[in-house]
């Protein structure tokens, strides 16, 4: 139990002057489950890419069974029995779940694929590890949390002994991922050894015998999970002690916005959805990504029209709605997705900031830019919400995710906004900017807004939410208050099966 | 009426289609076989004008007619090997590439042609591919005239069809291609590597479009003219899209659209009188629109379509 299958001996990988990897070393025992943690840039998927051989490091190696690999070929490490579910699925959506698993598989020069063959192996492979799954079906049909799986047979019918994991929980909801460790805990119980990537420390304490703690490209900490706790590892993952900031109890006011059966075609469209949103109150929508958060994120911008139902702003019928008039009214918007919708990337941080509201005198007179007030409005964000890392004429895209959030934040709560709608407002940020856009998340509600927050971070929403609905296949669920929201009955909730409660 | 609809019952259309189609089917095989590894080839129009003066020139200069076909191949593989060092490893846009290639190859061909035959009064000729009479097939009443009157290449381009059909579909080889096309990051994980499979995929597709090229010059026609092709590449792009990236359909929307093209010639003769004959011409492109916005709409694109690989990059 006690032999060493793999082990990373002195990584080093640098990006132009960025180090992502620091002398890293790192050993895997057969059977065990390896947890590696760390913040978002502290270069945990640089590190499996270089194991899985999509990057060659600039220093170190990599044995695996007591043979070094050759560095920068997947292939090689797919021979030495090493398999890597990406966080970002590598699956071809057009081709059915066996065409994605034996492709590469069989010699090239081969005249015909034996599909036959793979296919009694993928049944095989599927019921020993309890990984039941179409064949035939496209993948691009299937659910999240099936493609995971298709991404885990994929590795054990190359004869993975070790399997590495990429973030897998970031796409499931709390019971897919419950399901999932039980698979992986199967696995080790048979011999393979299993590194799974995360920054979520209750998943981490649940699943993993051991825990390596990454930060700043360098090993900071080993743990036994059994020897340690939750506070002990975020402020082993972040360096220094961290602590959200918590909600304080609150009366709402008057009712801002309210949605009755409202309906919304197209792409991932919502049906029948009701909520009410009141001053000085915060409602979280729950939810796996992927089930219409974008779609009621552009509806509440202004960007769709309900098809059906009433929509009402501030007291007032949404008919023709446009997201200047949004904006006008006082709904502030943090975008989704900030590098796409929430900021334009060569653009300068002034630009940025003005860019939604670049109609008003203080921001544009006859046509003309006003340059000089829209630079005292950003610098005046950059004060207030301690955005780093640039000056008004600094292109945005310069910025790290969390200072762009900061200034996205900065110029919607600037204006004492009525409404705050915030879409996935900490995704992919650091511990420590999540907490500062937290606290503006919790000063704004003090300030009497109105917030609504989609998020997928259970955390997230259990901490800054006074109520909670959760959204699944573009439906809505009824809102509970969040002193009954306990995990098990979200994880519920987030799969649709809301009506079974009541 | 009845005569334009008597037009059908003549071998002589259905003969007409498959010799029109054979281009097309070379053609669209080759820019399909591209598109299916996730890269477009706008350079068939100019691969099809080089391959047809090379593969003339060949047989002009004393060489074997199916010599000819196989140096307009390899000529059409050097334009794909150019194609695809501009698009995979280089990643640029493959739309300019391809249109850049085109105009390149179409020049360059009436270049040599022109260094090789000086400007002369009419084009000098080749003896091109005769009629391959096939035992008991080809002296059928009717369906031997329709369907078995036809030189050897025309043989070949379906065959080919039913062959890269197979290929796609059944063999190992032609699931890497597909994967590549759909998502190479995908093809990677699989331990494949996409841009081998990409420029290997390109240089063959070309090669096909040279072959398309040169039926025109060596069984079709007898002489090269520099703007013979007259657009069929573009068809064949269009081709590509109406068969829903697939060999056999491919096959079929050639042989649709040379049937029109066949059948507006005929017409032409009939109704040539009260009509302009332009009306005609435009006849099998009107008719490919139509089919395409019907056929084009359930149409499975390949993802990565047109989306250049860069390693270590999602």
């Amino acid at each position: 139990m006690n032999d060493i299958v793999l082990s990373l001996e002195g990584i080093t990988k640098r990006f132009g002057s960025l180090i992502a990897n620091d002398d890293v070393t790192l050993n895997l025992r057969r059977g065990e489950l390896l947890a590696l943690l760390g913040e978002n840039g502290a270069g945990k998927t640089t590190l499996m890419n270089i194991l899985f051989g999509h990057y060659a490091a600039d220093a170190g190696r990599v044995v695996a069974f007591g043979r070094e690999l050759q560095p920068g070929r997947p292939r090689a490490a797919i021979d030495a029995g090493i398999g890597m579910v990406h966080q970002h699925f590598a699956l071809a959506a057009n081709l059915t779940v066996l065409e994605n698993i034996v492709a590469g598989t069989e010699s090239i020069g081969r005249l015909r694929g034996d599909w036959r063959r793979a296919r009694v192996k993928l049944t095989e492979i599927a019921r020993r590890f309890g990984l039941a799954i179409d064949p035939d079906a496209r993948v691009g049909d299937l659910s999240v949390g099936e493609r995971q799986r298709v991404e885990i047979l994929k590795a054990l019918y190359r004869d993975a002994r070790i399997l590495i994991l990429d973030e897998p929980t970031a796409v499931l909801t709390p019971q897919e991922a419950e399901k999932l460790f039980d698979t992986l805990r199967v696995m080790a119980a048979k011999g393979l050894s299993l590194i799974f990537i995360s920054h979520k420390l209750h998943e981490i304490l649940a699943a993993a015998d051991r825990i390596v703690v990454l930060r700043g490209g360098k090993v900071t900490a080993e743990r036994i999970t059994a020897n340690t706790n939750k506070n002990e590892l975020a402020e082993l993952m972040v360096g220094r002690p961290v602590t959200r900031p918590a909600r304080e109890a609150q009366q709402p006011g008057a009712l801002v916005m309210r949605a009755e059966n409202v309906c919304v075609a197209g792409f991932r469209p919502l049906s029948d959805i009701s909520f009410e949103l009141r001053a000085g109150e915060t409602l979280g929508i729950i939810g796996v990504s992927g089930n219409g958060q974008s779609t009621l994120g552009r509806l509440l911008g202004g960007l769709v029209k309900p098809t059906a139902g009433s929509f009402e702003l501030l007291g007032a019928t949404v008919t023709e709605p446009t997201p200047a008039s949004f904006v006008a009214c006082g709904v502030a918007r943090i975008p989704e997705d900030r590098n796409v919708d929430g900021t334009v990337s060569d653009m300068t941080l002034w630009e940025n900031s003005v860019l939604e509201r670049i109609g008003e005198r203080r921001f544009s007179a006859f046509g003309l830019v006003r340059r000089s007030g829209a630079r005292a409005f950003a610098k005046t964000i950059i004060e207030r919400f301690d955005v780093r890392g640039g000056v008004p004429d600094t292109p945005i895209r310069l910025l790290s995710g969390g200072n762009m959030q900061k200034l996205i934040l900065g110029r919607n709560l600037l204006t004492s906004p009525r409404i705050l709608v915030a879409a996935q407002p900490t995704r992919g940020l650091d511990e420590g900017a999540v907490a500062a856009v937290h606290a503006e998340i919790l000063a704004a509600r003090r300030a009497g807004a109105g917030v609504l927050l989609i998020s997928e971070d259970l955390d997230e929403i259990l901490q800054l939410a006074d109520r909670v609905q959760a959204i699944a296949n573009g439906r809505l669920s009824p809102s509970i208050p969040i002193e009954d929201a306990e995990p098990r009955r979200l994880g519920l909730m987030m799969a649709g099966a809301w009506s079974e409660m009541a | 009426m009845t005569a334009a609809l008597d037009l059908f019952a003549s071998a002589g259309l259905w003969a007409a289609m498959l010799r029109i189609a054979t281009p097309l089917i070379f053609g669209t095989l080759g820019a399909l076989l591209c598109e299916r590894s996730g890269v477009l080839n706008l350079g068939i129009e100019g691969i099809m004008t080089f391959g047809a003066m090379v593969g003339w020139l060949t047989v002009y200069h004393g060489g074997d007619l199916w010599l000819g076909l196989l140096a307009a191949a390899l000529a059409g593989a050097a334009f794909g090997l150019l194609h695809a060092l501009l698009t995979v490893p280089l990643g640029v846009s493959q739309h300019v590439a391809g249109l850049g290639i085109t105009l390149f190859a179409s020049s360059l061909a009436y270049f040599i042609f022109r260094l090789a035959i000086p400007v002369s009064g009419s084009p000098p000729t080749i003896v091109p591919f005769q009629v391959l009479q096939i035992p008991l097939l080809s002296n059928f009443p009717f369906l031997g005239e329709a369907l078995f009157h036809q030189t050897a290449p025309t043989y070949v381009a379906i065959l080919l069809a039913l062959l890269l059909g197979y290929l796609l579909g059944a063999t190992p080889l032609g699931l890497a291609i597909r994967i590549v096309g759909e998502n190479p990051h995908a093809a990677e994980a699989q331990g494949l590597d996409p841009i081998a499979i990409r420029v290997g995929a390109i240089a063959f597709g070309s090669a096909l479009m040279g072959l398309g090229g040169a039926f025109l010059t060596l069984s079709a026609f007898n002489s090269f003219f520099p703007t013979m092709v007259q657009g069929r590449g573009w068809v064949c792009i269009a081709l590509v899209v109406f068969a829903s990236w697939r060999p056999t359909r491919a096959l079929l929307g050639a042989l649709l659209f040379a049937l029109f093209d066949a059948y507006q010639l005929r017409l032409q003769h009939i109704v040539g009188k009260a009509v302009p004959y332009q009306l005609f011409l435009m006849l099998p492109y009107v008719m490919s629109i139509v089919a395409l916005l019907v056929m084009a709409r359930r149409a499975r694109v390949p993802q990565a379509l047109m989306q250049p690989f860069r390693r270590g990059e999602r």
